[in-house]
């Protein structure tokens, strides 16, 4: 895997196209001499994406690779045009990110601070930043929790304060790794109906095969490769069968 | 445990710079020195105390959370001095420093960590010439704040974890047992961490007039 490393990260030339999507050239990924993923070509323009598979079949890197977090190791990955290993600031303002662990995400001591985080890496002036913090927190039934310590909340909460950090930057897509997983019902119904009522395109990768229903595209991945891109019904069956298998 | 002592409250005190209360914080330590008085000591107390509860309106508990936390250093420092010098030297040993620990508690519970940081990129600003991101020492500061609970709270659940199958060692072997997986996890999330840094755009630098701003009010 290629992480990123400060100083290469590219120019912000920006020369976006939104009506082009996220478009994966030829993507390959490699780890030594282990496959993660291959031969991956897909344009994602759907307004919701599903990405299921088993664990280690590849899911994680290919939503790391949608917004520049890994590059790849072959091919290419676009969004709005811009190609994710020269131009990967201005992919990052256009692609939000929603990890697994919210703890991993939350990097402030207290609710408020954290959602503004984005924000300063963005140089939006202090009193623009605590609009829409307040505005963002507000929506998401935080605003009560502004100064609270960000370690007191539940995981429910965690979750809904990662979600609202990368909201707040107001990107065009954003790209949930398993957003689910660690939440109990409740919780995690809550979240859903969150993701699922969001105006952005979104790429949801996920166990919970349920939180499909209503997408318009899901993508089966096995052992690094798509082996299936359908409506959610079949790509549920589909993949369903490939799991009874083994 | 929580690491976050800020109480939001609109007062003068939460209003004032962060900058300023720091330095009023250093000038009273000075000044507590300077002037090595039982009065003077006693004056700086009331005038901490008013300063804490009736112009910040904090909570007194906020106040006596923190004597407490000392009180044992206060106790032996009033000892030792009573039983190699005198009991007033004692008595105002102890006093300047339970002014100095409620003043700095004063001084945290006003001030957001925001604030706080802020000023001390500004303090690190000259290191610019050697290289040093102010902002990138701010952001250090700011996580290990952050983190602190939740490694704590990882430490403990890799204890419980033991002692659910059995395990309850004590001493440096319990120190051993702990610090082992508790290290593979923070270096697991501290790469979790790094890629959460860089979605949010850390890569990014912002003009240095509008990194990052003394308060952050939320309505």
């Amino acid at each position: 895997m290629r992480f990123r490393r400060p100083g290469a990260v590219g120019t912000d030339v920006d020369v976006a196209d939104p009506t082009r999507g996220i478009e994966l050239r030829g993507v390959g990924q490699r780890y030594g001499d282990r496959v993660v993923l291959d031969g991956i070509d897909l344009t994602l323009s759907e307004q919701r994406v599903g990405v299921i598979g088993a664990n280690g079949s590849g899911k994680s890197t290919f939503a790391r690779l949608l917004n520049g977090l890994v590059v790849p190791s072959e091919g290419q990955v676009l969004v709005d045009g811009l190609d994710t290993r020269t131009q990967v600031r201005a992919v990052r303002r256009r692609v939000g990110f929603v990890f697994q662990d919210p703890d991993a995400q939350i990097v402030h001591p207290t609710v408020a601070e954290d959602v503004a985080y984005g924000l300063e890496n963005q140089g939006v002036p202090a009193e623009e930043r605590a609009v829409r913090v307040a505005e963002v927190l507000a929506r998401h039934g935080l605003a009560g929790h502004a100064d609270h310590p960000a370690h007191l909340l539940s995981g429910g909460q965690k979750q809904l304060l990662a979600i609202a950090g990368v909201l707040v930057m107001r990107p065009a897509r954003i790209v949930f790794d398993e957003p689910t997983t660690l939440l109990d019902l409740v919780n995690a119904r809550r979240i859903a109906d969150l993701v699922v009522g969001l105006e952005q395109q979104v790429v949801v990768v996920t166990h919970q095969l349920d939180l499909l229903d209503g997408f318009d595209r899901v993508l089966v991945i096995d052992r690094g490769r798509v082996v299936e891109d359908a409506a959610p019904g079949p790509a549920v069956q589909a993949y369903r069968a490939l799991m009874a298998d083994r | 445990m929580t690491l976050a002592l800020y109480v939001p409250r609109s007062s003068v005190v939460h209003r004032m710079h962060a900058g300023v209360k720091l330095l009023g914080l250093a000038v009273l330590a000075v000044l507590l020195f300077a002037l090595p008085t039982l009065t003077a000591a006693g004056a700086a107390l009331a005038g901490v105390l008013a300063v804490g509860l009736l112009l910040a309106r904090l909570p007194v508990a906020v106040l006596a959370r923190q004597a407490r936390a000392v009180r044992w250093w206060l106790l032996a420092l009033l000892v030792v001095h009573a039983l190699t010098t005198d009991v007033r030297t004692g008595a105002h040993v102890s006093l300047r420093l339970l002014t100095l620990v409620l003043a700095a508690a004063v001084v945290t519970a006003t001030t957001r960590v925001n604030a706080m940081v802020a000023v001390v990129e500004w303090l690190c600003a000259p290191l610019r010439l050697v290289g040093v991101r102010p902002a990138r020492v701010g952001l250090a500061i700011t996580m290990a704040l952050r983190f602190i609970p939740v490694l704590i709270e990882r430490a403990d659940r890799i204890r419980a974890a033991q002692a659910a199958r059995g395990g309850s060692p004590r001493g440096l072997r319990a120190l051993r047992t702990t610090i082992a997986p508790l290290l593979v996890q923070v270096l697991q999330m501290a790469h979790d961490v790094s890629e959460a840094l860089d979605a949010r755009g850390a890569d990014d630098v912002p003009p240095p007039r509008r990194r990052r701003s003394p308060t952050l009010e939320t309505p």
